[in-house]
């Protein structure tokens, strides 16, 4: 009796949390994902032919044990990296990446500047 | 003349925002699985669409140029281009793998029958996550692959003459 308790006991803190974390992923993924025969939908709101087959390939690569990055590099392979919403860090890139913080601390330095020459 | 400093960070930001709108406006956002060209074809095992065999990309031949037909039954364009994969057909230099995709095997062998059949090889993919290799996204679509097994041509939607011919040129060229 006491062995079955804690073999319920691992299963259920060891076991099952790695299935959740599986379908967490599952779904981060779908979720960063354009489907590109939609209007604005992504994989995870789609329901169009195209979106279920993606939704398979990534269950399968996820089996496979391919992680996230390796999921969105071999799909941005095959349709470009149209198909991520969340822009990969590169030079290209960078511009939008730092643009809200340059907007913000420039813009922080207008007001400060602006509201100092108010009070004068 | 003295400038002060809030006109200096004023006018930054809006030169910022221009820069960072043109650099935006001038990216093209359309989607194209043009990326694939110019690539080697990834290992794939596809079954056959009639037995329970497998064709791997060792199956590609050294000799020949492969045009790798994604189709259906149940698509009407596939219909419109049949005619230039029967004309490509009679090509020696170029061998015809048809892909059936998300098709029942019957409707897809009466298709066959009444319209010819142009393919060296008629392959399946039944729930369309093979051709996710290829950057299929919807049918038809047509790939170009030459005999180092390099994709050199992709043509999305159905062929018609123009493609017929820049195939052929393509074909005989290299």
């Amino acid at each position: 009796m006491k062995n079955k308790f804690i073999i319920i006991f691992f299963y259920i803190f060891f076991i099952e949390p790695s299935a959740a974390e599986v379908n967490n992923l599952e779904s981060k993924i779908f979720k960063n994902l354009r489907c590109i025969v939609c209007q604005g939908q992504s994989i995870a709101e789609s329901n169009s032919d195209f979106a279920q087959t993606v939704k398979i390939v990534v269950r399968d690569k996820i089996d496979q044990g391919d992680n996230e990055k390796e999921i969105y590099e071999f799909l941005a392979e095959k349709y470009g990296e149209w198909i991520i919403y969340k822009p990969k860090f590169n030079y290209i890139n960078s511009l939008l990446w730092f643009s809200p913080y340059i907007v913000l601390v420039f813009g922080g330095l207008l007001i400060f500047k602006y509201l100092r020459r108010e009070k004068h | 003349m003295k400038i002060s400093f809030l006109k200096i960070i004023s006018i930054s930001l809006v030169a910022f925002a221009l820069l960072v709108f043109f650099l935006a406006l001038n990216t093209d956002k359309r989607y194209s699985t043009e990326k694939i060209v110019g690539k080697s074809v990834d290992n794939f095992e596809i079954i056959f669409l009639n037995n329970d065999e497998v064709f791997k990309k060792q199956d590609l031949s050294n000799d020949k140029f492969h045009l790798l037909n994604i189709w259906a039954s149940w698509c009407l364009p596939c219909k419109k281009e049949h005619s230039i994969l029967m004309a490509l057909k009679k090509e020696n230099n170029l061998k015809i793998i048809g892909i059936n995709f998300k098709d029942k095997k019957l409707n897809a062998n009466n298709f066959l029958r009444e319209l010819g059949n142009p393919y060296d090889f008629s392959l399946s993919d039944k729930d369309g996550t093979k051709t996710i290799l290829f950057g299929v996204y919807g049918i038809p679509e047509s790939i170009l692959i030459d005999k180092k097994h390099k994709i050199i041509s992709k043509f999305i939607g159905p062929l018609d003459v123009n493609d017929y011919e820049d195939i052929l040129q393509l074909v005989n060229e290299k």
